[in-house]
C-alpha cells in the first residue's frame, strides 16, 4: 500500500485547512476549515492504523469524529450568537479580546 | 456446652468443602431485607422534592415509609425465628480468604452457579445435590454435637445476599445484605423507635419553620442506620457509619440560628471525625490482615479471625483502632463529650439518635466484628482489657455526671453514656448476648424517657428542671406514669426490662466467682464492682430527676421572672417553641398534659419497657417453664456459627440478682431520703421552692465541694479540649510564637533594618542616584518601547492569535525534526 499518497493527501488537506482558518473572514468557513484539519488527522490515523494492522487507529479516528461533532455544535452556537448580536459573522470585526 | 461447641467448631471448619454458616437460600423476607432501608431512602427523596406541596408537609411520606419498613422488619423477624429453628437448605461456600487458593475459588464459583440453576431448573439439580450432601454433612456434625445440650436443634445459619458493585485490580467490591439474629433485632429496634418518633414529631415540631426538612432528615437517618446494620462488608459499614454521622449533624443543628445549637452540631461532627480516623485505620488493617487484601466481606474476615489465620499483632492494632471509633460514636469516656451537647437538637431526635439507635452503632460494630475484639484483646481467660475497662470507667463516671445536671435531657444523655458503658463493658468481658440484649432493652426505656422529657418540656417550654419544672405530676399524670416506668426499667428493678439485661451483664463479668458464683470468660472482678456502683448511681440519679421534675412545687412561674437574668445558662437554649413561636415563650400559663400523638408513643414504649426483659429469662430460672429460657440468646447469638468465637457464658445466680437489686434499691433509697424527705420537708417547712439542701454536705464539706465542682465542670474534659489543646495552640503557643517573632525575628530584622538605613543613606547618594536611576529609567524606556511594539500583536482577533499559534507549532516541529536529524 502506498502510505505516501495518503500522507501527502492529508498534508495537503491540513494546509488548506490552516489557510482557511487563518485567512477567511467568514466564521462559517473558518469552522469548515477546522473540520478539514481534523479530517486530515483522521486520514493519517486510519492510514497508519491499516499499515500496522492495528484497529486502534480507526478507533481514534472515530473518537475524533465524535469530538469534532461536539466542537462544531459549540462553534455553530457561537457563530449564531455572534450573528444575532452583530448582524454579521465577519471575524475581522470581532476584536473584543483586545487588551 | 462450651467444651462441646469447641469440639464442634474444628469439625465444621475442617470439613471438605469448608462450609461456613451462611446461606443465600432462605425465605423471601430474609432474602429481600434490602427493601427495608430502601423505603425510608425513597421517602427522603420524595420529601425533599414534593414534601412542601403535600397536605401534611411531607410527614406522611416518612410515616408511611417507616411504617411499611416496620411491618417488613416484623415479618423478617418472624421469618428469622422460623429460619433459625427449621432451616435445612444448602449452605453457601465460605468466601475464600486465600488469594492463592485457586482450586477453592473454582469450587465456590461452581457452588454459586449450581445454586442459581437450582432455582431455575429442577432437572439440573444433580450437582446441587452433591454440593448439598457435603455441606449439610457438616451441619449434621454440628447438630449432633448440640443434641446433647438443647435437643435436636438446627445450626445457626446467617443469610447473605450480595452482588458485585465494581471490580478493580482483581478485588471485588460487593454490596449486599447480611441477615442474622443481630441484624434482624436491629431492624426491629430501629424501625419501631423511628416510627414512634415520627408520630411523636408530628405534634412536637408542628409549626416549625423547617418541618419538611426535619422529616426528610429523619427518613434519611432511618435509612442510613438500617443500611448500616444490614451491611455484609466493612466498606458498606463505613458508608453507613458516616451517613449516620452526617444525619446526626443535620438534626442536632436543626435550630442552627442559635449559636450553641450549631456549635453542638459541629462538636458532634468533629468529635466523631476523630473516631472515624480510627475506624478507617481499623477497617484497612482488617482488609489486609484478615481479608488477605482480597475481600471486605464481614463474615470472611470473621471466619479468618476465628480460625486463627490472622496474626495477633494485626488484631491488636485493628481492635485498638476500632476502639477509637467506638469511643467517639458510642460516647465512651474521653470522647463522650459531644453526646450531652447533642441534646441541643429537637427531643424526638435525641430519642431516636442519641438514645436508641445511632450511638449504638459503635456497640453494633463491635458485636458484628466480635472475633476481632475477642481474639485481639484476648477477652477469653483474661481479667482486664481496653474495651471492658473503658466501658467500666464510662459507666461510673457518666453516672456521676448525671447528678449535677439541671437540664433534664442532659441527665438522660449522661445516663445514655453510662448505659453504653455497660454495653461496651459487657462486650469487653465476653458477655456478647448480654450486651446486645441490653442494647435492645435500653432502646425502649431510653426512648421512653427521652420522649417523656420532651412531653414535659413541651408543656413548660424549657428543659431546666430546677427553674421551670417541679410538681409536674399533677399537671401531667399520664406522662408521669410512663416516665416512672421508664425510670424503674432503667434503674434495673425487677421485673422490668432493665433488670434482666443489666443482671446478665453482671453475670457475664464472671467476677461473681469471689462470692460463690461461676462462669464467664475470666475473673472480671473490677468490672463487676463498677457495674454494681453504676447500678446504684443509675437508680439514684433517676430518683433525683423524678423528684426535680414531677414532685415538689411547680417552679415554672417564679422562674420566668428572672428568665433573662440567666442568659448565660445553656439549658434554655433549645426551648422547643422559643424558635418556632417566639410570641409563645413568655406565657405565664399552667402546663397541661400533651396530646395523643405524644402520649401514645409513650404508652407503647412503656409497654415494651415492662415486657421485653422477659424475652431472655436466665437459664435455670425456676419460676417459668424451661422452654421460656434464653429465647433471645437462642435466636440472636450465633453460637456455633463458624464466624463467631467460642465464648463462655456465665452461670446466673439468685444471690447476684438479689444483691444487685438491693444495691439499686439502696441507690433509690438514698436519693429518696435526700430529696423526698429532707428537701421536700424543708421546702414545706419554709415555704420556699428548694431543689437542694442549703446546708447539705456539698456546701459544708470541703472535699465534697471540690468533687461537686469537678462534676459540674465535667471532669474538665471540655477545658482540656477547647481550653488546653485548642487554647494552647491559640494561647501560649501563639504568644510564644509572637514573642519569638517580636524579639528575635523582629530584633534581627530591626537591626538589619537600621544598618540597612545607614548603608542605604550612603548608597542613595552615590549609587542610586547615579547608576541605578539610569538603569531603572533605561529599563522603563526599553519596556515602553517593546510594549509599543508588542501592542500591535494584541489585536483581539482570533485569527491573528491562531496564526501565532500555528507559527509556534511550526517552529517547534522544525526544531523537533532538526533534533531528530542530528
Amino acid at each position: 500500500m502506498l502510505l505516501n499518497q495518503f500522507l501527502l493527501l492529508a498534508a495537503a488537506l491540513f494546509c488548506i485547512g490552516v489557510y482557511g482558518v487563518l485567512a477567511r473572514k467568514n466564521g462559517m468557513l473558518v469552522l469548515m476549515s477546522i473540520e478539514l484539519i481534523l479530517n486530515a488527522v483522521n486520514i493519517n490515523l486510519v492510514a497508519f492504523g491499516s499499515l500496522t494492522d492495528d484497529v486502534a487507529g480507526e478507533v481514534f479516528a472515530l473518537f475524533t469524529i465524535a469530538v469534532a461533532a461536539a466542537e462544531v455544535g459549540i462553534g455553530l452556537a457561537i457563530v449564531l450568537l455572534m450573528y444575532r448580536n452583530r448582524r454579521s459573522i465577519d471575524l475581522s470585526e470581532a476584536d473584543l479580546m483586545k487588551g | 456446652m462450651n467444651a462441646l461447641l469447641a469440639a464442634a467448631l474444628p469439625l465444621a471448619v475442617e470439613g471438605p468443602s469448608e462450609a461456613s454458616s451462611v446461606t443465600n437460600d432462605a425465605s423471601w423476607f430474609l432474602e429481600n431485607a434490602w427493601i427495608i432501608p430502601l423505603l425510608p431512602a425513597i421517602s427522603f427523596v420524595l420529601i425533599l422534592f414534593f414534601g412542601k406541596r403535600m397536605p401534611k408537609k411531607g410527614a406522611e411520606f416518612g410515616i408511611a415509609a417507616v411504617g411499611i419498613a416496620f411491618l417488613l422488619a416484623v415479618l423478617t423477624g418472624f421469618s428469622w425465628l422460623d429460619h433459625r429453628d427449621n432451616f435445612d437448605g444448602p449452605l453457601a461456600e465460605s468466601p475464600s480468604t486465600h488469594a492463592d487458593d485457586e482450586h477453592h475459588d473454582d469450587h465456590s464459583d461452581d457452588a454459586d452457579h449450581s445454586d442459581d440453576d437450582h432455582a431455575d431448573e429442577e432437572a439440573l439439580g444433580v450437582a446441587v445435590v452433591e454440593q448439598d450432601g457435603t455441606s449439610s454433612s457438616d451441619a449434621i456434625v454440628l447438630t449432633v454435637e448440640e443434641d446433647g445440650e438443647k435437643g435436636g436443634e438446627h445450626p445457626y445459619v446467617a443469610v447473605q445476599q450480595s452482588t458485585q458493585w465494581l471490580q478493580s485490580g482483581g478485588i471485588e467490591f460487593n454490596a449486599g445484605i447480611l441477615v442474622d439474629g443481630l441484624s434482624v433485632m436491629m431492624l426491629f429496634v430501629v424501625t419501631i423507635i423511628s416510627l414512634l418518633v415520627h408520630i411523636y414529631s408530628t405534634d412536637y415540631v408542628s409549626g416549625d419553620r423547617r418541618y419538611t426538612h426535619y422529616f426528610a432528615f429523619l427518613s434519611l437517618f432511618t435509612a442510613s442506620m438500617l443500611f448500616f446494620v444490614l451491611s455484609d462488608n466493612i466498606l458498606q459499614m463505613i458508608v453507613g457509619w458516616e451517613l449516620v454521622g452526617v444525619c446526626s449533624f443535620a438534626l442536632i443543628g436543626h435550630w442552627w440560628e442559635e449559636k450553641p445549637n450549631s456549635d453542638a452540631a459541629l462538636k458532634a461532627f468533629l468529635t466523631n471525625r476523630v473516631g472515624d480516623v480510627g475506624l478507617l485505620v481499623g477497617m484497612i488493617t482488617l482488609f489486609f490482615a484478615a481479608g488477605g487484601g482480597q475481600t471486605f466481606d464481614t463474615l470472611a474476615i470473621n471466619n479468618a479471625v476465628v480460625q486463627g489465620e490472622v496474626g495477633h499483632t494485626a488484631l491488636i492494632v485493628a481492635a485498638a483502632a476500632l476502639m477509637a471509633a467506638v469511643m467517639s460514636k458510642s460516647g465512651q469516656f474521653v470522647l463522650h463529650t459531644w453526646l450531652p451537647d447533642a441534646m441541643a437538637g429537637p427531643t424526638p431526635v435525641s430519642a431516636l439518635i442519641h438514645a436508641a439507635t445511632m450511638v449504638v452503632a459503635g456497640i453494633y460494630m463491635v458485636a458484628r466484628l466480635y472475633p476481632v475484639f475477642f481474639e485481639g484483646m484476648q477477652i477469653g481467660g483474661s481479667s482486664i482489657n481496653l474495651l471492658s475497662t473503658v466501658g467500666a470507667i464510662t459507666l461510673v463516671f457518666a453516672g456521676l455526671l448525671a447528678f449535677v445536671q439541671t437540664d433534664i435531657k442532659k441527665v438522660l444523655a449522661y445516663s445514655t453514656v453510662s448505659q453504653l458503658g455497660y454495653m461496651a463493658m459487657a462486650l469487653g468481658v465476653g458477655a456478647w448476648t448480654a450486651a446486645v440484649f441490653h442494647l435492645f432493652t435500653h432502646a425502649f426505656f431510653k426512648a421512653n424517657l427521652f420522649l417523656g422529657s420532651g412531653s414535659v418540656a413541651h408543656a413548660v417550654h424549657s428543659f431546666d428542671m430546677k427553674k421551670s419544672m417541679g410538681g409536674m405530676k399533677k399537671f401531667m399524670p399520664r406522662t408521669y406514669i410512663t416516665f416512672i416506668i421508664g425510670s424503674v426499667a432503667l434503674a434495673g428493678l425487677p421485673p422490668l426490662a432493665g433488670f434482666w439485661s443489666k443482671d446478665e451483664i453482671l453475670v457475664g463479668t464472671g467476677g461473681w466467682g469471689l462470692f460463690g458464683g461461676t462462669g464467664g470468660n475470666g475473673a472480671y472482678t473490677f468490672h463487676l464492682l463498677m457495674g454494681m456502683v453504676g447500678a446504684a448511681l443509675t437508680a439514684a440519679y433517676m430518683t433525683r430527676c423524678i423528684y426535680l421534675t414531677f414532685h415538689g412545687e411547680y417552679r415554672g412561674n417564679d422562674a420566668h421572672d428572672d428568665d433573662h437574668a440567666h442568659a448565660d445558662d445553656h439549658a434554655d437554649d433549645h426551648d422547643p417553641h422559643a424558635v418556632a413561636d417566639p410570641a409563645h415563650a413568655g406565657d405565664h400559663h399552667e402546663p397541661h398534659e400533651s396530646g395523643p400523638r405524644i402520649l401514645w408513643p409513650l404508652y407503647i414504649l412503656s409497654g415494651f419497657s415492662i415486657l421485653v426483659g422477659f424475652l431472655n429469662l436466665p437459664k435455670g430460672f425456676q419460676l417459668v417453664p424451661k422452654s421460656w429460657e434464653l429465647r433471645f440468646e437462642h435466636f440472636i447469638e450465633p453460637a456455633g456459627a463458624s464466624y463467631f468465637p467460642a465464648i463462655a457464658h456465665g452461670a446466673p445466680s439468685w444471690s447476684l440478682a438479689i444483691v444487685s437489686t438491693a444495691i439499686a434499691l439502696a441507690g433509690i433509697g438514698g436519693a429518696y431520703w435526700y430529696y423526698f424527705v429532707k428537701v421536700d420537708g424543708l421546702a414545706k417547712q419554709t415555704g420556699q421552692h428548694l431543689t437542694e439542701l442549703p446546708n447539705g454536705f456539698v456546701t459544708t464539706n470541703k472535699l465534697a465541694r471540690a468533687g461537686h465542682k469537678v462534676l459540674v465542670e465535667k471532669y474538665y474534659l471540655d477545658h482540656l479540649y477547647t481550653g488546653i489543646i485548642a487554647g494552647f495552640t491559640k494561647g501560649p503557643l501563639a504568644r510564644a510564637t509572637y514573642w519569638v517573632n517580636q524579639t528575635i525575628i523582629d530584633g534581627t530584622v530591626d537591626a538589619a533594618g537600621r544598618t540597612a538605613v545607614k548603608v542605604g543613606k550612603g548608597v542613595y547618594d552615590t549609587i542610586d542616584q547615579g547608576v541605578i536611576e539610569g538603569v531603572v529609567n533605561g529599563s522603563g524606556k526599553v519596556s515602553d518601547a517593546s510594549g509599543e511594539g508588542l501592542r500591535h500583536i494584541n489585536t483581539g482577533k482570533v485569527q491573528n492569535y491562531a496564526a501565532i499559534l500555528f507559527a509556534g507549532a511550526a517552529l517547534l516541529a522544525g526544531a523537533f525534526i532538526v533534533i531528530l536529524a542530528l
